[in-house]
């Protein structure tokens, strides 16, 4: 069972802040514990910055999940930017292309329960997330 | 925009942060806590971030350049309040913020302050001590 909970286009600074509530929001919903809200909306804030930084902007959609035995939230980031050429080391802690400290990535993957990424030169980015309540 | 406001207590400055800050706002309070360091002539800064319920990436090297920017300013800055879980959420993230000075809340950070003020007048009475100290450390 899927249930998605809202989608938000992101395109700007703010649109990160409405991503991160939303997150919180959902995550305090389906009664993660304290540290684990943190760290989902800790990634997800790493991710809409990408989205909005790297794929110059594009869509994050939060639905809750269900797989039978436990509730979680899974958080989908998508662009149509220039996308990855070289993911091993777009994963790899401290690699940047950008300004930042080249944790983004690399962090949020440890943050969560379930990390997917799909990308393809030249036609965007697509990461899924889940984090499952303990 | 919002910003965060900046007050000077006694030659202190203490910068509690109480919104969930778009990174244009946490960049601009790195430009005006600059400036107020400069104006006010303070030598230590205080962070409030007790009110943060994340330190993401950004943030975390927001924090880090103010504390690098302070110091070559003649200010210490000291990060206080951070709540268990984001200390958690940071280190597994893989900032553990080296260089920036913690305390739990804003009376120890200013005890922090204080103890390297009384620090500074020391060194002015036993100058030879500080220097041989420091020659015999490889």
């Amino acid at each position: 069972m899927n249930d998605v909970e809202e989608r938000i286009e992101v395109s700007t600074d703010q649109d990160v802040v409405r991503v991160r509530q939303l997150v919180r929001t959902v995550a305090v919903a389906v009664k993660l514990s304290l540290v684990d809200q943190t760290k989902l909306v800790t990634a997800a804030s790493e991710l809409a910055r990408n989205t909005l930084v790297y794929g110059g902007g594009g869509t994050v959609e939060v639905a809750r999940v269900d797989n039978g035995r436990r509730q979680g939230i899974r958080i989908v980031f998508t662009d149509e930017g220039p996308g990855i050429a070289d993911l091993d080391l777009a994963l790899t802690d401290g690699y940047t292309t950008g300004s930042g400290l080249g944790l983004g990535l690399s962090g949020a993957r440890r943050l969560v329960d379930e990390f997917d990424i799909e990308t393809a030169v030249g036609q965007g980015t697509s990461i899924t997330v889940t984090k499952w309540c303990r | 925009m919002d910003r965060v406001p900046i007050l000077k207590i006694g030659s202190i400055l203490l910068v509690s942060i109480q919104i969930d800050m778009e990174d244009q706002v946490a960049l601009q309070l790195q430009e005006d806590l600059a400036e107020r360091i400069v104006a006010t002539g303070c030598h230590g800064v205080i962070i409030d971030i007790s009110a943060l319920d994340i330190v993401d990436s950004f943030v975390g090297r927001t924090l880090a350049t103010i504390a690098s920017i302070s110091r070559v300013l003649d200010a210490e800055t000291v990060v206080v309040g951070m709540r268990p879980a984001v200390a958690i959420t940071l280190v597994e993230l893989g900032l553990s913020l080296p260089g920036i000075r913690t305390a739990l809340n804003v009376e120890l950070g200013m005890a922090q302050l204080a103890r390297d003020g009384a620090d500074d007048e020391d060194r002015d009475d036993d100058d030879d001590a500080d220097d041989e100290a420091a020659v015999s450390q490889p």
